[in-house]
């Protein structure tokens, strides 16, 4: 039986009972929100027993107002046999941002990972070589967080405001 | 930052080693774009290669935070820049996907002329480059001619030709000219000839297919596992194409096959985008029949471009801009970026040169996105290098290096 959204929700929810939470379909795709120690097992899951075996893309949000779940890391996932895309996320404190890595699994998640380490400072426990990759290696700030605005703050005529976001850039 | 230092220091026990330690890059001729590759050779055996990236990174996921809708398609073209028509035309589709658009067939058709001639464009520059890397200069001088011609099609639909900023949200900026559709025309009569002489230059060539076959393989297995897609994914056997699988922008409409290969190597990635060239050649024919096709039925066809409902992110002319209010309104709301798209969360992908480029979208409902990451494909599979290259010759990393088609653009973001 191909999968569906509704079949993937199930089989997972049997699975995982009420630990996976948030279902939405946002433009057909499966999304839900899983604790963030579970990435791996959810993933396994995924890859063992329901045909996702490829990872598509890892990477990760910023949310600064959202307290003890400031990072949110994303990953979409495809099962090529059925043709159907899901995605999940996980949150973790900026303050402790540890999530496994998914490099046991997924050779392809090795970069993919420390670019978003290199971009947000994710740590990727477990992770065979987590170094900067894009970014030179001797910076010491994560520039993809929302606290570093893509202008110089003290300017007056690049406020904001012009650009549509009300206010300054927390 | 911390202090450099400046004097040189030999690596623990360099003098006792038997094996050499080669810089491959950054600014190699035989690497084609500004990548690092330092090698442990033993004689010209690959013993292992550390590889460094980001020598071009632009920060473009940072910058497009600023940036109001229509201003990011110009950094997309610098992502693939070989093909930039495609990355243009994934990321207005994106946005159209946030908007719900739909767009009348022939623009969709138009599009997929463009998305076909720079898919063709971009595999004559991997496949002729793969040719001069095993020595044989001529394939290229023949095939780069009609590359020009390719470009010189893309000047004359939008003004540029490397990096192209095609098309808006909702369509084209105007409809294509007499001119472009007369080259067109030329390219379809004139390509086939010199693609045919192309390839009975290479493909049973003894030399190049020696010095091909076998160099540099990837079974489908690993490629899969390392999250390769497009024509490297192809050549290793797994017909997965996303013009098939979920088709954009009416691929469902046409009528072709997804070439793949067997051993992933360098000969069967050429093969694989030689014979992508000759199905978008098919495409494309399809493409303008098509598109005649719905003039003939209503010859008012001929002048639509764009979907007029998205009229809130498609320019109006400037003869109305000079002329009428409304339209001189919206040309500024749209150039001071007073957009403001609703709030969602999309993924949307195309198969670029390369393989399946995506783009993650999440919008608050803001003029400018709230995130925005880039899916290049290169990037992803140029990890695999490595493990490709160890054990082979060095001759044969250089080749695998320019059949994997890596751009240093897509690498670095």
């Amino acid at each position: 039986m191909a999968l569906t959204n509704e079949t993937i929700q199930q089989k997972l929810s049997e699975k995982f009972g009420e630990q996976l939470t948030e279902w939405q379909e946002p433009y057909g795709m499966l999304t839900f929100r899983a604790p963030s120690e579970m990435n791996l097992k959810v993933m396994q899951h995924l890859y063992d027993d329901m045909g996702f075996r490829f990872l598509t893309d890892l990477t990760a949000v910023h949310y600064p107002h959202s307290v003890n779940e400031e990072l949110c890391v994303v990953y979409h996932m495809h099962n090529l046999v059925d043709n159907v895309r899901l995605r999940f996320k996980v949150f973790v404190p900026i303050s402790k941002p540890d999530v496994f890595t998914a490099t046991q699994l997924f050779s392809a998640a090795n970069w993919m990972e420390r670019e978003t380490f290199d971009n947000f400072g994710v740590n990727f426990v477990g992770h065979p070589d987590l170094r900067r990759i894009l970014n030179v290696d001797d910076m010491d700030y994560f520039p993809m967080r929302k606290e570093y605005p893509m202008e110089d703050p003290t300017r007056t005529d690049k406020d904001d405001e012009m650009f549509g976001r009300g206010g300054t850039v927390v | 930052m911390s202090e450099h230092q400046h004097h040189i220091q030999l690596a623990e026990e360099s003098l006792a080693k038997q094996t050499t330690t080669l810089n491959l890059g950054p600014t190699h001729p035989a690497t084609h774009g500004i990548f690092q590759n330092i090698l442990e050779i033993d004689g010209e055996k690959v013993l292992s290669s550390e590889q460094t990236v980001g020598y071009i990174h632009r920060a473009f996921e940072k910058i497009a935070e600023r940036r109001p809708y229509y201003q990011i398609t110009p950094l997309t073209d610098r992502l693939n820049y070989c093909s930039s028509p495609i990355n243009n035309m994934g990321w207005h589709m994106t946005i159209e996907k946030l908007l719900g658009l739909k767009l009348p067939k022939r623009v969709d058709y138009l599009r997929v002329i463009i998305m076909e001639l720079a898919r063709i464009g971009d595999h004559l520059i991997c496949n002729s480059v793969v040719a001069v890397d095993t020595g044989a200069l001529t394939g290229f001088t023949y095939v780069f001619q009609w590359r020009e011609l390719i470009y010189e099609i893309y000047e004359e639909v939008c003004g540029s030709r490397l990096t192209t900023n095609i098309g808006r949200v909702g369509g084209f900026e105007r409809n294509f000219s007499d001119v472009a559709w007369q080259k067109l025309k030329k390219f379809m009569d004139g390509f086939p000839k010199v693609m045919k002489e192309f390839e009975a230059l290479l493909n049973r060539n003894r030399i190049f297919m020696e010095r091909c076959i076998g160099a540099g393989p990837i079974n489908a297995e690993r490629a899969l596992n390392y999250g390769f897609t497009g024509p490297n994914l192809r050549a290793a056997g797994v017909d997965y194409d996303v013009r098939v699988a979920q088709p954009y922008s009416s691929y469902e409409d046409f009528d072709f096959t997804i070439p793949v290969g067997t051993t992933g190597d360098v000969y069967d990635r050429y093969m694989v985008r030689n014979d992508e060239i000759w199905q978008s050649y098919s495409i494309i024919q399809q493409a303008i029949a098509k598109i005649e096709e719905i003039e003939k039925a209503d010859p008012a066809q001929k002048n639509i471009f764009y979907a007029p409902e998205a009229d809130k992110f498609h320019l109006p002319p400037k003869e109305d801009v000079y002329t009428k209010m409304e339209a001189l309104i919206y040309h500024f709301k749209m150039i001071m970026g007073e957009i403001e798209a609703p709030p969602g969360e999309v993924y949307h992908a195309v198969e670029g040169g390369n393989g399946e480029l995506g783009f993650y979208l999440l919008s608050d409902g803001g003029r400018t996105p709230y995130r925005l990451h880039f899916r290049r494909p290169c990037f992803i599979y140029y990890q695999a290098y490595p493990e490709i290259i160890k054990d082979g010759l060095l001759s044969d990393a250089i080749i695998t290096l320019s059949s994997l088609n890596v751009i240093a653009g897509e690498l670095d973001g």
